[in-house]
């Protein structure tokens, strides 16, 4: 850890925005080969786009704060459910706002959850979030005259995007929306990691004791990382609402933030990259096992849980980096 | 009056079946620090050997929770040679992940193998009854699983603070490296734990199985509760894992009785409350 940062304040700004046009332009050229490879199955990239935001929030309260986890869609429900009711009951159907109420309430629920997950530690901290997750599902199921309860909330109908894309039955609107929204997030979000405001958290993830010994507001900085962290999952979740048109309780379930966490662990901690990967990689897997053999997804899900944990303890994208390092540290 | 004495029957009985179940988990967790999501799993494959013995191969109720509890063991072995030695002393996350895939792969497996409808384990005759005590009948079920989650409770306590065992169990959840540096085989404290933790897990799926229905997703929808109920009481505590279970047990059937449409509302909010005033467990220590 202590060598990456090193080389990181050693390098200059450009290789950075270097690095991270690279970033960019892989996402862009992904979202590209899968718009011509799968042109029949942009509902389920869109999704992956939205689950994408999801873990790249949680690796921030995660990967970069150490704070672990399993309620972290309470953040993605609210955003959905914040969209998704200024639709259907305030009549804010301009796709744009409905993103912003999206992420405001991901912020807010966030903060929230913030307050109340960073009260404990360890074990303690793991059942506080489950606890939230599932305190979240039952009021949502109980408020169904705002939220649909079971049913789900219908009647999102929003408007063409900017008054010039409406959202079509294809789904591409949609698609290129969350792809446009995924580069943003993620362009800001790298800017975020990296400021002091980064580098405190990822201190503190490392030795809480020694930044408040230096001076540094622990507990006020985690609570603010969490708003962050919410306005990002906010916006997976509004993307969610908006290209589905249709908020349903799933979004607000313990097995969606179990999920993210396999995800980010899958793809590895601590860099917004292997948020990426882990989300790519677990959905395109479940979903090419659950179509093959809707049975056996769950034991094959499970046997890859476990080999990852046995042969990439870091991830896959932490892993690959790993060996590369390596490499370039053979060759003079 | 009747509905305050059945509910506190169920409760006291639910809170028992949890007990069974969880307190093996607290133990091996405050001694292993290993964040065990899988320990439903055990518990469900004891169910369903003991649905098997006794449902399709006609034994008796005693053999096949005795079959069930060696099974489990049996099966457990190699899972904690194989998989569990690798995530000791790891961080929480990859603890995390590895114990969900196991859980995964047992569900996927169950599934398979026994299908996905409920699986029961008939009890013998003498539990079916209604039991008078006098001024009112109870279940005879419910009096036995009450019976076994106080049976546990002692035997656990005589198990730890009188036998030399004990000794070694607790010098290992004070403080391993220096327990092991006396001369303490943690390595064995380690497995026995395992193997007596398991071994629980699978009395209690079977016992609890009228309360806590034996199926494929039994793992999954009940690990959260046993987590729950660990962090609650604190980790490697007897007396506050007791505590935790009859309080929750309470609280969860007490909702369940009154407001059934709330669901585990109040169950969870009285979990923030608890954590949020004992973030280190009702009997936690400080460290």
């Amino acid at each position: 850890m202590a060598l990456t940062t090193n080389s990181g304040a050693a390098s200059l700004t450009g290789g950075r925005l270097t690095r991270d046009a690279i970033g960019v332009l892989a996402i862009l050229a992904v979202a590209v080969l899968g718009y011509f490879l799968f042109p029949n199955n942009l509902a389920l990239l869109t999704r992956i786009t939205a689950i994408a935001l999801l873990v790249l929030s949680l690796d921030l309260v995660t990967g970069y704060c150490g704070v672990a986890t399993l309620g972290h869609a309470a953040l993605f429900g609210a955003g959905a459910y914040g969209a998704g009711i200024a639709a259907a009951h305030f009549g804010i159907t301009d796709p744009i706002a409905m993103l912003a109420a999206g992420i405001l309430a991901g912020a807010l629920a966030g903060l929230v959850s913030g307050a109340v997950v960073l009260r404990a530690h360890g074990l303690p901290q793991l059942v506080l979030s489950i606890a939230i997750i599932h305190l979240a599902h039952e009021a949502a199921n109980k408020a169904s005259g705002w939220t649909g309860g079971s049913d789900g909330l219908a009647g999102i109908t929003p408007d063409a995007l900017l008054g010039h894309w409406q959202f079509d039955l294809w789904g591409r609107t949609a698609y290129v929306f969350g792809i446009v929204l995924l580069v943003l997030a993620f362009v800001i979000l790298r800017q975020i990691v990296r400021s002091p405001f980064g580098m405190l958290c990822r201190g503190i993830r490392q030795d809480p004791v020694r930044v408040r010994a230096m001076g540094g507001s622990v507990h006020g900085t985690l609570v603010k990382m969490y708003a962050i962290s919410g306005a990002v999952a906010g916006a997976g979740g509004a993307l969610n609402a908006i290209s589905t048109q249709v908020v349903g309780l799933d979004s607000l379930s313990f097995t969606l933030s179990a999920e993210a966490l396999v995800m980010l662990v899958l793809g590895g901690t601590g860099s917004l990259y292997g948020a990426l990967i882990g989300t790519a990689a677990f959905m395109w897997f479940e979903d090419v096992v659950s179509a093959a053999n809707p049975f056996h997804w769950l034991t094959i899900v499970g046997a890859l849980l476990i080999a990852v944990v046995l042969f990439a303890p870091k991830g896959l994208y932490g892993s690959l980096a790993a060996v590369f390092e390596r490499r370039g540290r053979k060759a003079p | 009056m009747q509905t305050i004495f059945s509910i506190g029957v169920d409760a006291l009985a639910y809170g028992m079946v949890l007990f069974v179940i969880s307190i093996g988990l607290s133990v091996t967790m405050g001694l292993m620090r290993v964040v065990n999501l899988a320990h439903g799993a055990f518990a469900m494959i004891g169910g369903y050997i003991a649905s098997y013995a006794a449902r399709d191969l006609g034994l008796a109720y005693a053999l096949a929770v005795l079959l069930a509890v060696a099974g489990t063991i049996l099966i457990a072995i190699p899972i904690e040679r194989f998989l569990y030695r690798r995530i000791y002393g790891q961080p929480e996350l990859t603890q995390v992940l590895m114990t969900i895939g196991i859980t995964f792969c047992v569900i996927g497996i169950a599934n398979y193998v026994f299908g996905p409808t409920l699986k029961t384990i008939p009890t013998p005759d003498a539990l079916r009854e209604p039991v008078s005590l006098g001024f009112r009948t109870v279940s005879a079920h419910r009096l036995f699983v009450i019976g076994c989650g106080a049976a546990v409770a002692l035997g656990l306590w005589y198990f730890i603070e009188r036998t030399a065992f004990g000794v070694k169990l607790r010098a290992a959840v004070d403080n391993a490296a220096m327990a092991a540096a006396l001369g303490v085989r943690t390595e064995i404290v380690y497995a026995v734990s395992f193997a007596v933790a398991v071994g629980l897990a699978a009395f209690g799926g079977v016992v609890g199985a009228e309360l806590l229905p034996i199926e494929p997703y039994y793992a999954l929808r009940y690990m959260v509760t046993f987590l729950v109920v660990v962090s609650v009481g604190g980790a490697g505590s007897i007396p506050g894992a007791l505590a935790a279970c009859l309080l929750l047990g309470a609280i969860d059937t007490t909702g369940r009785y009154l407001m059934p449409e709330f669901g585990e509302f109040f169950f969870y909010l009285a979990v923030i409350a608890i954590v949020w005033l004992f973030p280190r467990g009702l009997a936690g220590r400080a460290k």
